[in-house]
């Protein structure tokens, strides 16, 4: 054991990466190629709903290369949080794709499926039992939001991966994964630190994010040593600088000194990053803390409705200088007119004016046009629909105080001006799970597919 | 009296998991790094977001990318309802009015 070498094609399955980059990684003889396919950015429709926010064709185009180049190097290609999200619909829809490359190649090899849903009368036990946690500003975890998560899913650490690694999977799907585990697996089986293999594994799953300029669809290379790892980038176009790798350490976290994953926490506070020639950073320093018990990550999202959406301008500076007030009226309108109907949300983001902060924006003055984008999300679709279209016309047609353009208030792009826009769902479940295995609840489904 | 941003190399915001926003403020060397970053307060960052100063959950300074980064309550939920940014990636702006 002297190194080990990790390739990390793209910062998410589907966002694609340069042949001539992968081709250079495959040059250094890399012992396992390791993808991260999720994120919950997107927001909570894609874990609620079950489907991918990367579309089939652009995940099965990175796919085709890498499992040919696993295959026949005979090295483990390993996916965290298939699908964008890891629930059980997000993994068999990756699985398709992978059974479907394998007969177009005309490759066969051993897939283990690692699913990452939890069951919900078993979360109700154990949230009876005091083992369920909030993380951060999330509320107390109820019985009634575990029941009514559309899906829902915890992060799964090392040790499944592992176990799928020793039980001779060539291709791991896995299901919800801690971002850095797929990196991490196949290092910490063979004995590498880790800390250094979990914090390598942290910059490689957003792969060439981390390299200066950044790119999310670019391949990067780690090196994993026994006291430290060295980053590089596998094309001429960028570099890995100190400040790039360091400031990727930033990147949506809290907390860069001290970063919590399944089993313990990474610190980083003797970490150091070296630059080296070639545009490559070493990395060494980093300690990993074990919690006091095992605890793992959930993530829920419930359906909370259906949207429907209307976008229009205004460009009359009278209308304009009343805004806030035309809402609130047309508002009241559409609640007068609905009185029966109580369990809609309607809103008017107003772009031009506080449309991208909200309660946030410090200078609420508008331009002289505005975009609006009205939204009414209810119970049902047609509820939706019609909550909306009300809102719309009531609005075109609103006689405001001072009004001199009284053939209407607002300038349509389309036609049909409205949108139906679909479900609708919020994140209700992020704690924190207290486990005594850490394989228990990440079943392993292993068999041969293909040829 | 200087303003943070024309010596910052990145003012930047993003969500931190689906609750909490964060942002980060990168500087180009030590040097100006030591010189901004104690300039920068939770009742500094309350203040340009309206918001309580309990709801500004950390200030950090990490030396290795000479960066501030502050995080605060999401205002929802990512995706929640009245959601205006999913990502976060557009509610640094205020930032840019940060002296020191």
């Amino acid at each position: 054991m002297t190194e080990l070498r990790i390739l990390s094609p793209t910062a998410i399955l589907g966002y694609g990466f340069p042949l001539s980059s992968f081709q250079a990684g495959l040059d250094r003889d890399p012992h396992v190629i390791a993808v991260d396919a999720g994120s919950t950015d997107p927001g909570p429709y894609y874990l609620g709903s079950g489907e991918s926010f990367t579309q089939r064709s652009a995940v099965k185009r990175d796919l085709r290369y890498l499992i040919e180049a696993a295959l026949t190097r005979k090295i483990p290609l390993i996916i965290g949080t298939a699908g964008g999200s890891g629930a059980k619909p997000h993994v068999d829809w990756n699985l398709a794709i992978i059974e479907e490359l394998l007969k177009e190649l005309g490759l066969s090899a051993q897939i283990a499926v690692i699913y990452s849903d939890i069951d919900r009368q078993f979360l109700i036990d154990e949230l009876k039992a005091g083992r369920v946690q909030p993380l951060g500003p999330a509320g107390e975890l109820t019985e009634e939001e575990i029941q009514a998560s559309a899906n829902l899913v915890a992060q799964m650490g090392l040790e499944p991966i592992m176990q799928a690694l020793e039980d001779g999977a060539e291709i791991i799907l896995a299901g919800r994964a801690y971002d850095p585990t797929v990196f991490a697996a196949l290092p910490v089986l063979q004995g590498y630190d880790p800390a250094l293999a979990l914090h390598m594994g942290k910059i490689l799953e957003c792969a060439a994010i981390a390299a200066s300029p950044g790119s999310g669809s670019d391949c990067l290379l780690g090196t994993l040593a026994k006291d430290h790892f060295i980053l590089e980038t596998l094309s001429p176009e960028r570099e890995c600088t100190r400040i790039s790798v360091a400031a990727h350490t930033l990147y949506e976290k809290s907390d860069p000194y001290s970063l919590p994953g399944p089993g313990g926490t990474l610190d980083l506070h003797e970490t150091a990053f070296e630059q080296l020639p070639g545009g490559r950073v070493k990395v060494s320093g980093t300690k990993f803390v074990p919690t006091d018990a095992y605890y793992l990550k959930l993530e829920g999202a419930s359906l909370i409705g259906y949207r429907t959406i209307s976008i229009a301008g205004v460009r009359d500076p009278i209308m304009i200088s009343q805004i806030d007030e035309v809402i609130a009226r047309v508002k009241e309108r559409v609640a007068d007119n609905f009185q029966e109907l109580r369990d809609y949300k309607l809103h008017v983001h107003c772009y031009g004016k506080n449309g991208v902060m909200g309660q946030l924006e410090p200078y609420p003055e508008p331009a002289h046009e505005l975009g609006l984008v009205i939204e009414a999300v209810a119970p049902t679709q047609e509820i939706a629909d019609t909550i909306c279209s009300f809102a719309r016309s009531t609005m075109l047609h609103y006689g405001y105080p001072g009004r001199k353009s009284t053939a209407g208030n607002l300038a349509f792009p389309y036609s049909p001006s409205d949108v139906s826009a679909g479900a609708v769902y919020k994140f209700n479940v992020y704690h924190l799970l207290q486990v005594d295995d850490p394989k228990s609840l990440f079943p392993i489904k292993m068999g041969r597919s293909g040829l | 009296m200087r303003y943070v941003k024309d010596v910052a190399l990145v003012i930047r915001s993003k969500n931190a998991g689906p609750y909490e926003l964060t942002f980060d403020l990168m500087f180009p060397n030590e040097e100006i790094y030591n010189e901004v970053r104690s300039s920068i307060t939770k009742e500094k960052i309350a203040a340009l977001y309206q918001i309580a100063e309990d709801q500004v959950l950390s200030i950090i300074h990490f030396s290795p990318a000479y960066a501030v980064k502050i995080t605060i309550v999401r205002p929802r939920p990512s995706g929640d309802l009245g959601e205006t940014d999913v990502y976060g990636a557009q509610q640094h702006t205020p930032l840019f009015q940060l002296t020191y």
